[in-house]
C-alpha cells in the first residue's frame, strides 16, 4: 500500500545541509500496522510527510496504492490525500467553527456521503475513543486529549487506505492511548495500511512490525510476531 | 505473587474444592502464568499444615473442600500490604552487559543497545497480543499483562536513555575510570538500596 524505495531527504544545501532521511526502504502492506521508533531528529516525521505526499523526496521513489508520487501533479496528490490518506499530526488542525462531530464527518460529506450517514460514522468513531458525549462541543471547549481524539477519529473514518499518525497519543493517559492503538489496529485489520510514529514502546508493541530509525537510516526492525503461544512456553518473566 | 497467596485470595471468597481452585487460578492468571496441577495440591497441603486453611475429611485431590482460617485471612492481608522487595540494586543482566560493552574496544554500543531494545519490544508485542486478542472487559488479564509490559517498558526506557547518554559522552570518559580510581558504580549505590 505504501512503499518507499531508496528514499533520501536533504533539507538545505552546502555545509549546513541536513540529511533527514538516507536511503530508506520500507514497504507497508494493506492490513499492516507498522510503528516507527527512533531518537528525536532521526527522521520519523520526515518519513511520514514524504510517505503522505506532503513533501517530495530528494531522491528515491514513493509509491502509494500502486501509484508513483513523483509522476503526479499537485492536484492529483491533493486528491489522493483527501480520498485515501488519513493524517494525525501533532497540531491537530481542527476547524474551530465546527463541532467535534462535524470535524469528523466533514471530509466524508465532502466526498459525497449523506450528512446522516456521515454523522453516524463519526459518532461511532468518537464513541470508540470514549468522547461521544463531547460530540457537540467546539474544539476550543475540549481538553487537549479530547481534541487529539477528535483528530484521530477524523483521520480514520471513511475509506482510508493509508493512515499516518505522528505521536497520536501525546496528550493522552495510558488507558486512552490504548484505546487509540486498539482503534488503529482495528482500522488496519479492516484493510488499511497504518504507520504510527511513537517513542513509547508500549504503544509500538501494538504494531505488527516496529522499525527503528537512527540518523535518517532505517537500522533495524522487529521480526514477525511469533504469537502468544511461544510466550506461554517461555514463561511470564522477561529476561531483562 | 506466590501460588500460596493466590490460593488464599481465592478462598477468601468462600470455601472451594481443589479442582475449582485450580480452575479459577487458571482462569484468572493462567494465560500468562501457567501452573502444573500438582503445584496447586501440594501448596494446599502446606497451607493446611501451617494452619492457614482447613480441609474436609477425606481423600486428598480435586474433590476435597477447603476453607480459609482466621490466620489465613490475616496472612493474606499482611501480604497484600507488604511492599515488594523490588528495591534491589540495579544488578540485572542488561545493565551488566551494557557496562561491560562500554569497556570493550571495537564494540558498537548503539548496536548492542539496539539488539536488546529490539528483543524487549518483540517480547512486548507478544504480551500486547495477548491483551489485544482478549475481550476488552477481561480486566484481570489486562492488569497482569500490563504489569509485565510496564516492567519491560522501564528496561526499554533505560536503554533509550543509555543510548542518548553514551552518544553525548566521549567513549573514553564513559569507559575508563578517571584518576583517582572511582569505586565501581554499582557499589556506590549501596547506601540507597539498603
Ligand atoms: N523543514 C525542514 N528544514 C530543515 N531541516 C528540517 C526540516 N524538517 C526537519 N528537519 C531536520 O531533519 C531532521 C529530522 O527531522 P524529523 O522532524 O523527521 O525528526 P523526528 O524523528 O520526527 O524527531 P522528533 O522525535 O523530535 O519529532 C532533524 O534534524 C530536523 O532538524
Ligand atoms: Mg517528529
Amino acid at each position: 500500500m505504501l512503499e518507499l524505495r531508496g528514499v533520501s531527504k536533504v533539507y538545505g544545501g552546502g555545509p549546513t545541509a541536513v540529511h533527514a532521511l538516507r536511503d530508506v526502504g520500507l514497504a507497508v502492506a494493506a492490513g499492516e500496522l507498522v510503528a516507527v521508533m527512533g531518537p528525536s531528529g532521526s527522521g520519523k516525521s520526515t518519513l511520514l510527510t514524504i510517505g503522505g505526499s506532503l513533501e517530495d523526496a530528494t531522491t528515491g521513489q514513493v509509491v502509494v496504492g500502486g501509484a508513483v508520487l513523483q509522476g503526479m501533479s499537485k492536484k492529483e496528490k491533493a486528491r489522493l490525500r483527501r480520498r485515501a490518506i488519513g493524517f494525525v499530526f501533532q497540531d491537530f488542525n481542527l476547524l474551530a467553527g465546527l463541532t467535534a462531530a462535524e470535524n469528523v464527518s466533514m471530509p466524508l460529506e465532502l466526498d459525497g456521503t449523506s450528512a446522516r450517514a456521515a454523522r453516524e460514522v463519526a459518532m461511532t468513531a468518537l464513541a470508540q475513543l470514549g468522547i461521544e458525549d463531547r460530540a457537540g462541543h467546539f474544539p476550543d471547549d475540549l481538553s487537549g486529549g479530547e481534541r487529539q481524539r477528535v483528530a484521530i477519529a477524523r483521520a480514520v473514518v471513511g475509506e482510508r487506505r493509508l493512515v499516518l499518525a505522528d505521536e497520536p497519543t501525546g496528550a493522552l493517559d495510558s488507558v486512552n492511548s490504548e484505546a487509540v492503538m486498539r482503534l488503529l489496529r482495528e482500522i488496519s485489520r479492516r484493510g488499511a495500511a497504518v504507520v504510527v510514529v511513537t517513542h513509547d514502546a508500549q504503544l509500538a508493541s501494538w504494531a505488527d512490525r516496529v522499525v527503528f530509525l537512527r540518523d535518517g537510516r532505517l537500522v533495524d526492525q522487529t521480526a514477525a510476531p511469533s504469537g502468544p503461544e511461544s510466550l506461554l512456553a517461555s514463561g511470564p518473566r522477561p529476561p531483562a | 505473587m506466590s501460588v500460596r497467596h493466590a490460593l488464599l485470595a481465592l478462598l477468601s471468597e468462600g470455601p472451594k474444592y481443589g479442582l475449582q481452585l485450580r480452575q479459577e487460578f487458571e482462569a484468572r492468571t493462567g494465560e500468562v502464568w501457567p501452573l502444573n496441577v500438582g503445584q496447586v495440591y501440594t501448596t494446599l497441603q502446606r497451607l493446611e499444615r501451617d494452619g492457614l486453611v482447613v480441609s474436609e475429611d477425606g481423600e486428598d485431590g480435586p474433590q476435597k473442600g477447603y476453607s480459609i482460617t482466621a490466620d489465613g485471612a490475616r496472612a493474606l492481608t499482611d501480604w497484600l500490604q507488604t511492599p515488594s522487595a523490588d528495591a534491589q540494586p540495579p544488578r540485572d543482566e542488561l545493565l551488566i552487559k551494557v557496562l561491560v560493552a562500554v569497556q570493550v574496544p571495537g564494540v558498537d554500543l548503539h548496536d548492542v543497545i539496539q539488539v536488546h531494545r529490539r528483543h524487549l519490544i518483540e517480547l512486548m508485542q507478544r504480551y500486547t497480543a495477548v491483551k489485544a486478542d482478549a475481550p476488552e472487559d477481561d480486566v484481570a488479564l489486562a492488569l497482569v499483562v500490563d504489569a509485565e509490559l510496564f516492567r519491560i517498558d522501564a528496561a526499554v526506557r533505560w536503554l533509550d536513555s543509555a543510548d542518548a547518554r553514551l552518544r553525548r559522552a566521549p567513549r573514553a570518559a564513559a569507559g575508563r575510570p578517571a584518576a583517582p580510581a572511582r569505586k565501581a558504580p554499582v557499589g556506590r549505590l549501596g547506601a540507597v538500596s539498603r
